[in-house]
């Protein structure tokens, strides 16, 4: 029912990394990953450099007067830690360099106050515990530290210390000199991906995972290290007739035995682990028919699916290949619900995109908490908010599309979009506060092809979103 | 470490100060020796300093605490005995709390230990709160670790309105929102149930039983099975039909194939605790269809306890209802369906008895024989002794042969190595005729094959032959065969000659050996391979202290003497070591 709708004012509230308008981005510095963890209240970043750092949401202070959320507030995260979770590495058997970079990090359901994160690069996946340490110092001991006497033998240091009655023996006391936030490596699953791992998602039994790579999806214990299960293998038997690779694999968030993948064809595949130990027969295979007419040299690479998620009551899933968005309901194989052209402008330049290899750049894709909106990035630092329940119109704008671009300086006050101004109703003025860019008004031209929104993430509950581009984290919020 | 061991070496005041050192094996080493250090502290210093000190110790590494919440298990002399054993309930409710599983359920071990030292009155205080508090944490941690302590706890206490409320808080935590929870629960409820009262079971727990058993979280609901049969064998036949049989044919009947590999997989035990009636009526047509499940990790576990189910009922229901399935489980179209049923199908020709193993089993057997996977071959191979008892060797033996010539010859040494341990097994099943007819050559081939392991083995191999036929037969057999090796080009196959010689002169007797052997040995002390040579060393050091002393002196000791002056270091070194046996 669009007649009740509203839209949201999104504000840009905060940006993370390198402030300065420095042209040249270090390669290290740039983001990879974003999650939030399942309160929203912490996110993750990583980046190419293999490091993850952690944002912590400021407490808020709690005004007795209402329990009403305070529009003019804007949430505030702030830096709370930063680890080294991956190294390059060198394969000697292989001789392949493994990079550092992190590709995906998940946050696990918290055992206790400590947090812990999935994270995962090429071919390593990691287990870190990030806590509160106190860091302690051994206040008194019963020997003097061994480094002050150095004359004697141990076999001196001994007998001193033996000659020490027991009564006289005391317990070390230690005092606390401060409080760290630490990381430490809890379990190191490796040696299971023959290719680059692109995914990781957790299942809601809280103990199991799954890791996909190109060609294989493997089922994971999260305390067991050295073994895992195989439950897609999508090798063909020579590898001349590869015709698709996995592009990501999500668990549905209730159902533990059901989780899907894409591939490089377009197709998103639904699996059953109830129905058999190696899940190569999908369940369910949503797949749209190719319009013959649309044909062309780029039809397959830019139909591949670069991120697929499922909405928070598993009903939906959202995927993203080059060109758009779509969103597909569980129930429904045939089509999309929803198919949502992002950047169609790009149509005419997909030459030069292939050219520049910007062609195979992976797009991420996030749903809010009710999977009402949806949220995609494209080049230009653009990113794209859609509404479920808005319809399209012929040219492509509508579904109460807003564009956005991430920036950090003041960004440009432009209103979009035909279709929301049209749904909005009770004002039509074009300086309608808020920003955003109507899609008409981009010539692709002009568009800066090496900023790039690649990553984006959805608070579990609130409006507020992460978007990462080049060595920025960006967050937004209405 | 030196001081292992040695309290003397090792003063209190340094293994106190290495319970708070840098480095991680100092600070093992001290709480592996807790027990000294409480020792020399005495009951009162170690109840006032030492545990509240390690209570404030459970920040360390997993290593460490597992170490801790394992030593405080054992702690309850060295706090003054049972009277005062609640003050290490401290310091395990906090490790019972980590997030390490290892460490937790050390901890609860250890809490159940201390449960069981504790005297009535504190237990009843202090225990019971402990378990409250666990029961009702904030985090799933310290929930899970609470299950673990009802079966310890419940018997212990006598008040019925105590005991009513440890039955209210399991029920809560088996249906906790975290699935983790509900799988702990689960894991305990049968162990649980068996100490308390048949009605109670029935009235109380079966309903958590059946909660449980229907869990959204395959996970948890594959925990049932096992509740099942524990559960069940505490009740009557018809409580049996009424409570548990429901829940045994829905998870036999589950979506998911990991609950119905449960079932197959306990279904001895569940066969035990349903006993003869019900497992006759209605657990064999549950056992019949998961022989045939769609999933063949699932057919490969029902495989495995063909013969545990067989046993258990009457012959003529096995070869009604579940000949037909295992006789589609021999051709099955997986090979570990096919492997699994190999390794337990020779078990039912007792069962079975002579008459019908002919005529029913028979051709299974020989149809697995000439399987095309080599672990098929290899597994009723290896239960050979089993049907030799029920119908001796003779109507299986023209099947077996081709079977054990080709897995001698397989590609993969490691199926090469499987059948050669099964030789002296088969040699003393198929008598010595048969075997020098048919297998003595292949024995000999293995001697020369190109896979070190496997001409290891066919030594051994050897020696065991001969401790199975003889001695006599080694010597016509055998050694002259061992002792036409030597001249092989490849020094590789001639060092096996004289590790076959060292291996057989344990059991050949020293007239083999000064006959046959020694010169052999001897002549091969100037190959010019230095490798052979000091193998020769090193050959004749066994064969010393076998001989009689003439014989040493007379022929060893001379060529000894010459190999010391070898141009080679280590010719030199290994006569020198053989030289001090004169």
């Amino acid at each position: 029912m669009s007649s009740s709708y509203e839209p949201l004012e999104w504000k840009f509230t905060q940006v993370f990394g390198d402030r300065s308008p420095v042209e040249e981005v270090t390669d290290v510095d740039v983001v990879s990953a974003i999650e939030f963890d399942e309160t929203g209240d912490y996110i993750a970043a990583g980046d190419r450099g293999g490091r993850v750092v952690i944002f912590e949401r400021a407490q808020e202070k709690q005004h007795g007067t209402s329990k009403k959320k305070d529009v003019s507030k804007t949430p505030e995260y702030k830096f709370h830690a930063e680890f080294q979770s991956h190294e390059p590495e060198f394969d000697y058997l292989k001789s392949l360099e493994i990079e550092e970079k992190i590709n995906k990090i998940k946050w696990c359901t918290r055992h206790n106050t400590a947090h812990f994160l999935l994270t995962t690069n090429d071919k390593t996946i990691k287990l870190w515990k990030v806590f509160e340490k106190k860091v302690k110092q051994v206040a008194t001991t019963n020997m003097p530290p061994s480094g002050s006497s150095n004359n004697g033998t141990v076999q001196a240091y001994r007998s001193t210390a033996a000659a020490i009655p027991v009564s006289q023996v005391k317990m070390p006391r230690l005092t606390t000199r401060e409080t760290v936030v630490a990381a430490s490596a809890r379990r190191v699953f490796a040696n299971a991906h023959a290719y680059h791992i692109n995914s990781i998602s957790l299942n809601s039994d809280g103990e199991t995972y799954i890791s996909s790579d190109d060609l294989r999806i493997n089922l994971w214990n999260l305390s067991i290290s050295d073994q895992s299960f195989n439950i897609v293998d999508i090798k063909p038997a020579n590898m001349e007739e590869l015709t698709e690779v996995i592009t990501s694999a999500e668990f549905h968030p209730q159902h533990c035995n059901l989780f899907m993948y894409s591939s490089s064809k377009g197709t998103i595949k639904l699996g059953d682990m109830r129905s058999a130990a190696l899940c190569d027969r999908s369940a369910k295979t949503f797949e749209e028919e190719e319009d013959p007419a649309s044909k062309s040299f780029f039809s397959e690479i830019i139909s591949s699916i670069s991120d697929i998620r499922f909405s928070r009551d598993g009903r939906y899933i959202l995927s993203r290949d080059y060109l758009t968005l779509k969103l597909w309901d569980i129930n429904m194989e045939s089509k999309p619900v929803k198919s949502i052209p992002i950047h169609d402008y790009l149509r005419g330049k997909l030459c030069d995109l292939y050219e520049n290899d910007c062609i195979f750049d992976k797009f991420e894709c996030a749903m809010n908490h009710d999977g009402s909106l949806l949220l995609t990035g494209s080049y230009h630092n653009y990113f794209h908010i859609y509404d479920r329940n808005m319809s399209g119109k012929g040219d492509g704008s509508g579904y109460g599309g807003l564009c956005l671009e991430a920036t950090k300086f003041p960004p440009k006050q432009v209103k979009k979009g035909l279709g929301s101004k049209m749904k909005l109703g009770r004002s039509k003025t074009k300086d309608q506060k808020g920003l955003g860019i109507s899609s008409p008004d981009i010539n692709p031209d002009t568009i800066d092809y090496t900023k790039k929104a690649l990553h984006v993430a959805w608070h579990p509950k609130e409006n507020v979103i992460a978007v990462g581009a080049a060595n920025n984290l960006y967050l937004y919020a209405a | 470490m030196a001081a292992e061991g040695d309290d003397s070496l090792y003063p209190i005041a340094i293994l106190i100060d290495e319970l708070k050192n840098e480095d991680i094996q100092l600070r093992l080493n001290s709480i592996r020796r807790l027990g000294t250090i409480a020792r020399a502290l005495g009951p009162e210093r170690t109840r006032k300093e030492l545990v509240p000190f390690l209570a404030e110790s459970v920040d360390d590494e997993d290593e460490v605490l597992l170490a801790l919440a394992e030593e405080l298990g054992s702690f309850v002399e060295h706090v003054g005995g049972p009277d005062h054993a609640h003050v290490l309930l401290g310091p395990l409710e906090a490790l019972a709390n980590v997030e390490e599983t290892v460490v937790r359920d050390k901890a609860v071990e250890s809490l159940n230990k201390i449960a069981e030292a504790l005297p009535t009155g504190v237990f009843e205080d202090s225990f019971v709160d402990l378990l409250r508090r666990l029961s009702q944490g904030d985090w799933f941690t310290s929930r899970t670790s609470a299950c673990g302590l009802f079966p310890t706890a419940y018997p212990r206490i006598s008040s019925a309105e105590t005991k009513r409320e440890l039955r209210t808080l399991f029920s809560a935590l088996s249906r906790d929102e975290t699935p983790m929870v509900r799988r702990a629960a689960s894991t305990y409820l049968g162990r649980f149930a068996k100490q308390m009262e048949r009605d109670v079971v029935r009235a109380e727990m079966i309903p958590l039983f059946v909660t449980l058993a229907q869990d959204e979280q395959d996970s948890v609901r594959l925990l049932a099975v096992e509740n099942c049969a524990l559960i069940g064998s505490m009740l009557t036949s018809d409580d049996f039909t009424n409570l548990i049989l429901p829940t045994v044919r829905q998870c036999a009947q589950d979506k998911s194939w990991r609950v119905r590999y449960m079932v197959a997989d306990h279904f001895n035990e569940l066969c035990e605790a349903a006993g003869a009636d019900i497992t006759r009526n209605d657990l064999v047509p549950f056992f019949k269809t998961l022989l045939k499940d769609t999933e063949a990790e699932v057919r490969t576990a029902a495989a495995l306890r063909v013969a545990g189910v067989c046993s258990a009922i009457p012959k003529e229901i096995t070869i009604k209802h579940l000949l037909p399935c295992i006789k589609d489980l021999v051709s099955d179209a997986n090979q570990h369906v096919r492997a699994a049923l190999a390794s337990v199908i020779m078990n039912l020709a007792p069962v079975f008895g002579k008459e019908d193993t002919i005529e029913y089993l028979l051709e299974l057997f020989l149809q697995l024989l000439k399987d095309d996977f080599p672990e098929v071959r290899l597994n009723i191979i290896s239960k050979l002794d089993a049907v030799n008892r029920v119908i001796g060797i003779e109507l299986l033996s023209q099947s077996l042969l081709p079977a054990i010539v080709e897995l001698a010859e397989d590609r993969q040494w490691r199926v090469r190595l499987a059948i050669i341990e099964y030789i002296p097994l088969l040699a003393s099943q198929l008598g010595v005729e048969f075997f020098d007819e048919k297998l003595g050559n292949l024995c000999m081939t293995w001697l020369g094959d190109s896979v070190y392991s496997i001409r290891e083995a066919a030594t051994s191999n050897l020696k065991k032959l001969t401790e199975v036929f003889g001695v006599e037969w080694a010597q016509t057999n055998i050694i002259p065969k061992v002792v036409a090796l030597y001249t092989h080009p490849n020094y590789l196959y001639r060092m096996t000659t004289l590790f076959a010689v060292g291996v057989l002169a344990s059991v050949v007797g020293q007239d083999a050996i000064n006959n046959s052997m020694l010169p052999l040995v001897i002549r091969m002390a100037q190959d010019k391979v230095p490798n052979i040579r000091f193998n020769v060393a090193k050959t004749l050091q066994v064969l010393i202290p076998l001989l009689d002393n003439a014989s040493v002196q007379s022929r060893i000791k001379p060529c000894l003497v010459k190999m010391q002056d070898d141009t080679d270091r280590d010719v030199k070194f290994f006569a020198t070591q053989a030289m001090q046996l004169c």
